[in-house]
């Protein structure tokens, strides 16, 4: 049985090893030819390449080349290792804020920013400049069959996590769709769930007092509510009866024609998923089930953020196209997203949230020196939040496949992020 | 002047194969010892130099060595997979009808992509799958299981997926060695009256010993290091994760690019001293047949 040893072990060593190029002067001009890094696979050659026409008809001295990453995460972090990285790139989520000035090219104050883009204040920043502006932004909550739940007799979106399980069941009992469908198998999707901190006490300092906090999986705090949810959905049966053999592009269309009748993703699926819909209009998207002051909450942040490579030979124009994509592309309206300029209207894909009343609120910037904090106890503690793999082991659980209760998983959470605290500074 | 070019050639076709095996093997291994005394995140410039501290934590953290049970399930299925190879390569290398097409549809599942047989395998596998379908057309229904998600069988299945895969390459090696026995050995054997479980017994068996010795030494060290199969069909979930999966994920998960190294050099010892031992139990020594 020869497997492949060289090829694992390996990877470590092999992935970080860099080359370096040779710097010519930069001519300052908006002039040359760009190289653009797109994670957006399925449109680099239609949607990009109208994009591409209408940026070179306004600035004609400039030549715009794409570069589609199936795997963008993992292969752009790798190669940041190399000076080589394209001239305008999606700034990888692993990055961290204080990381970013020795990568890319500042792209002004917050203050000179911020009243003009979503976003700048908080994501992407560091001491006072901003690093990349958003592609689009995301509302988070539960992407959802509207036909299925009210043959289910559900109409209005449930308040606690109570009534949105009871609805859960009811879907499972009067429709025989799965009530929830959880893609465990994908792994990232489970990390949708943390995107869905602060909703719960639509407190826009939700992310700062997590990362100060040394037991945030105690009851009454967010991400027991959240990974109570999670566990008590699996436990009840309601999700997907083998979830080790999910498929996602599968789950899409699963979803559209009523098989499947609620995942937890970002607003952003909700494009997809419609695509995936024999009508449109089946698809809505559903608030987290808690309210504060009687009112729904849901985040509202940044995709991924385009940013200028502090390496390129062609700044300005790279500085050019990062502009003109916030401003001009209309991707953010096309893709159903939140506008990135500030002022324009929210998209139709949200207009359940609105007519729940719900609440959008934006995270407040981190305290000087806590930026990505968070993130990086996550990591130190090897629990990594919006992986999914630490969900994946409350499924396991939840479904009988691991001896665990959940008392038992949020004890070596909260010990696990208390010591990782202790170290990360 | 042509004694001196006679003496350059064999070093001229050894350059190539040389120079890619120091670039893609080497000198990686060199830097990962390298990494492996760094606290490094895989991307800041700087890499804090912290000495043995990532060797100590490895020491004192048992429950990274816990997934090499995992490997224990790859070591059965090895055990079979050599068996079966093994069986396979002294019925084909008698006279059989259609040995070629059975030479290839054994050798075959070796050339398929490590990733294709992943996908492949999920949808054989998943619940209402080819597995269950079948199991199910041959009256066996009450056998049929979520194979991946049940953590009883999870292993299992993937260790057999990897017997399907491996088995080839096993058997093309035995059956080389098999077919390197000279015929008049055979034909000397059939002349005092051997049948053919005789001239596998006492023939094939001691004469093919050094390539059995080296399947061992190759299937122990495959298992401590599994890697594709599990990565591609589960992603480690389901308690299929294994040392090399969890090196993997403390390296582009986590981001602690030294602490993953620092596990590769472990595994990288763990399977010299393995292989060690065995060649001291089990010593190589010269056939000679004739």
């Amino acid at each position: 049985m020869r497997k492949a040893i060289a090829a694992g072990l390996l990877a470590v060593g092999v992935l970080a090893t860099g080359c370096s190029g040779g710097d010519d002067a930069d001519s300052g001009k908006v002039e040359g030819e760009i190289t653009v890094l797109t994670q957006r696979t399925d449109i680099v050659n239609t949607v990009f390449q109208e994009y591409k026409k209408r940026f070179e008809a306004k600035y004609p001295d400039v030549k715009v080349k794409f570069e589609a990453i199936t795997d963008y995460e993992g292969e752009v972090r790798i190669r940041m290792g190399t000076k080589d990285y394209g001239d305008v790139l999606l700034i990888p989520n692993s990055v961290n804020a204080d990381q970013l000035p020795a990568f890319f090219e500042p792209l002004g104050t917050v203050d000179e920013l911020k009243d003009r883009y979503r976003f700048v204040r908080t994501e992407q920043t560091f001491d006072g400049k901003v690093y990349g502006l958003a592609i689009t932004g995301n509302a988070q909550g539960f992407v959802y069959n509207k036909k299925v739940w009210a043959q289910a007799g559900i109409t209005a979106p449930p308040k606690t996590p109570e009534e949105f399980l009871a609805a859960l069941k009811a879907v499972k009992e009067k429709t025989g769709a799965i009530p929830l469908y959880t893609n465990y198998k994908e792994t990232w999707p489970l990390g949708q769930w943390e995107g869905l901190r602060g909703t719960i006490t639509g407190d826009p300092d939700a992310v700062t007092k997590l990362a100060q906090d040394d037991a945030p999986w105690t009851a009454g705090k967010e991400h027991h509510v959240i990974d109570s949810l999670l566990f008590d959905v699996v436990k009840q049966g309601l999700t997907e009866p083998d979830p080790t053999t999910t498929n996602w592009e599968q789950s899409k269309g699963l979803l559209g024609t009523g098989k499947v009748a609620t995942m937890a993703l970002g607003s952003w699926s909700v494009v997809q998923m419609q695509a995936a819909a024999p009508d449109k209009a089946d698809i809505g998207y559903l608030p987290f089930p808690t309210q504060t002051n009687g009112k729904f909450h849901t985040v509202v942040s940044g995709d991924y953020k385009n940013a200028v490579n502090r390496n390129s030979k062609h700044k300005a124009a790279a500085r050019a196209w990062v502009e003109w994509f916030a401003d001009e592309s209309n991707y953010a309206v096309d893709q159903g997203g939140v506008p990135v300029v500030l002022g324009q209207q929210m998209p139709a894909t949200l207009a359940d949230l609105a007519a729940a009343d719900v609440q959008y609120l934006e995270f407040n910037p981190a305290p000087k020196g806590q930026e990505g904090l968070d993130g990086k106890i996550g990591n130190a503690a090897e629990i990594a939040l919006f992986d999914g793999k630490y969900r994946q082991r409350i499924v396991d659980a939840a479904r009988g496949a691991k001896k665990e209760s959940k008392e038992d998983i949020f004890a070596d959470l909260n010990k696990r992020w208390k010591q990782a605290r202790a170290t990360v500074k | 002047m042509k004694k001196k070019r006679i003496r350059l050639t064999p070093y001229l076709f050894l350059a190539v194969p040389l120079a890619l095996l120091i670039v893609f093997t080497y000198l990686p291994v060199v830097s990962m010892f390298g990494y492996s005394v760094t606290a490094w995140d895989g991307l800041s410039p700087t890499k804090e130099f912290v000495g043995g501290d990532n060797y100590v934590e490895i020491a004192t953290r048992p429950e990274l060595f816990g997934v090499l049970k995992v490997s224990l399930y790859y070591i059965v299925a090895s055990a079979a997979q050599t068996v079966l190879a093994l069986y396979f390569a002294i019925v084909l290398s008698f006279d059989v009808r259609f040995r070629n097409l059975f030479k290839g549809i054994l050798f075959f599942p070796y050339l398929i992509n490590g990733v294709a047989i992943g996908m492949v395998f999920l949808y054989f596998f998943q619940p209402g799958g080819t597995l269950d379908t079948t199991l199910r057309l041959i009256g066996l229904e009450s056998l049929t299981h979520q194979w991946l998600g049940d953590p009883d069988t999870v292993n299992w299945s993937l260790a057999g997926t990897s017997i399907w895969r491996y088995l080839g390459l096993n058997f093309v090696l035995f059956l080389g060695a098999v077919q390197s026995i000279p015929a008049q050995v055979y034909e000397a054997a059939e002349l005092d009256g051997a049948n053919r479980w005789h001239q596998a017994r006492y023939i094939i068996l001691p004469g093919i010993k050094p390539v059995i010795g080296l399947m061992v030494i190759l299937a122990v060290s495959g298992s401590l290091s599994v890697f594709e199969i599990p990565y591609i069909m589960t992603g480690g979930a389901n308690g299929s994760e294994t040392f090399v999966i969890s090196a993997v994920n403390m390296a582009f998960k986590y981001y602690k690019l030294g602490l993953a190294s620092a596990m590769a050099v472990v595994l990288l010892l763990l399977v010299l001293v393995v292989t060690w031992i065995q060649r001291r139990v089990v010593p190589e020594e010269r056939v000679d047949l004739t």
